[in-house]
């Protein structure tokens, strides 16, 4: 019996709410919340695994022996890493140049629009890999 | 006790029911939404945040889809999604850009109903699930197209900056959601 009181007065409440002179406002959008305590659960949640799973993969980093430059899934070209080497890649797609020196590879020149393997940082590390989407080049470390 | 709940309903509906010519309206504001979305993509390439890890940004486009989806609803969210891409895939990249981006938005667009349609989360909960969900997108395309099962590895990175970019952009929409009339 107690529940039916409160239903009654809800009715009253959404009118108030609804006044005809503010149109197009809907009222529930007024009262958006910008974040709720789930919000920062999730984010809290998926920061920790993730953070978690690099420093993980960060502790478990061994030096490398050989690079392995491979177009479209193909390998192309193997290197040792004490080798100290400069390799022009050339494909239909474009041109990278690949260096090998002390230990570390990296990609110092390209003619993909976007850059984004020159720009990325050197490797030298198992599992570690430059990519270049525009030229489906990836360049990886392994064992 | 049953005659108590229609009430409600019906005071909402007389309250909502007011658009006439709505479709006029609907395709304009679709316009002016993918010019948005346009315009904040290209603002977002003059600043280059991912210089060391590619694939880092802010994801400014996905403010207009965060808003379209609580404005707009399902429909025009996807045909905003569709012609931005399309359109700058067109004018500035090329057919890799687009595949890319379709994967992503589509994915990104499948999570963020589902999620929103949970009511767990508000606009921001939404909006980071987006975020890694469009970078998981790009990531399997590029799993598929490189051959290449390591760099899976490298969602976890993305995972991080799809979770900050992601808090940022959905406060920022709710702030807009909260304002803007439509």
């Amino acid at each position: 019996m107690k529940k039916e009181e409160k239903v009654v007065e809800k009715p009253d409440n959404v009118a108030k709410a609804s006044v005809p002179g503010k149109r197009a406002i809907d009222s529930s959008d007024a009262n958006h919340k910008l974040i709720k305590k789930s919000d920062i659960i999730l984010l809290v949640v998926i920061l920790l695994v993730a953070v978690i799973g690099v420093s993980y993969i960060m502790s478990t980093k061994e030096p490398g022996g050989k690079v392995v430059i491979s177009i479209d899934g193909e390998v192309i070209e193997e290197f040792q890493l004490s080798d100290d080497h400069e390799y022009q890649m050339v494909t239909d797609n474009g041109n990278n140049l690949i260096v090998i020196k002390a230990g570390v590879v990296d990609i110092t020149e390209a003619d993909c629009p976007d850059k984004v393997c020159v720009n990325h940082v050197p490797i030298e590390n198992v599992g570690e890999t430059i990519i270049c989407l525009p030229h489906k080049l990836v360049v990886e470390i392994v064992e | 006790m049953k005659s108590d709940n229609p009430k409600i309903i019906t005071i909402k509906d007389s309250n909502r029911s007011e658009g006439s010519g709505r479709t006029n309206k609907e395709i304009a504001l679709t316009g002016v939404f993918i010019a948005l979305a346009m315009i904040l993509s290209y603002l977002e390439s003059l600043v280059p945040i991912g210089f060391a890890v590619p694939g880092i940004k802010l994801g400014l486009a996905n403010l207009v889809t965060i808003v379209a989806l609580y404005k707009l609803g399902l429909k025009d969210t996807i045909i905003i999604s569709l012609g931005r891409i399309l359109l700058s895939g067109i004018l500035f990249g090329n057919m890799m850009v687009i595949i890319y981006s379709l994967a992503g938005a589509f994915l990104s667009i499948l999570v963020m109903v589902l999620v929103k349609k949970t009511k767990v989360f508000s606009s921001t909960g939404v909006s980071i699930c987006g975020a890694i969900f469009h970078n998981l997108g790009q990531i399997i395309v590029a799993v598929i197209t490189l051959e290449n099962g390591n760099i899976m590895y490298y969602m976890l990175v993305l995972a991080i900056a799809g979770a900050v970019a992601g808090t940022v952009i959905g406060i920022l929409s709710g702030i807009i959601i909260r304002n803007i009339r439509i």
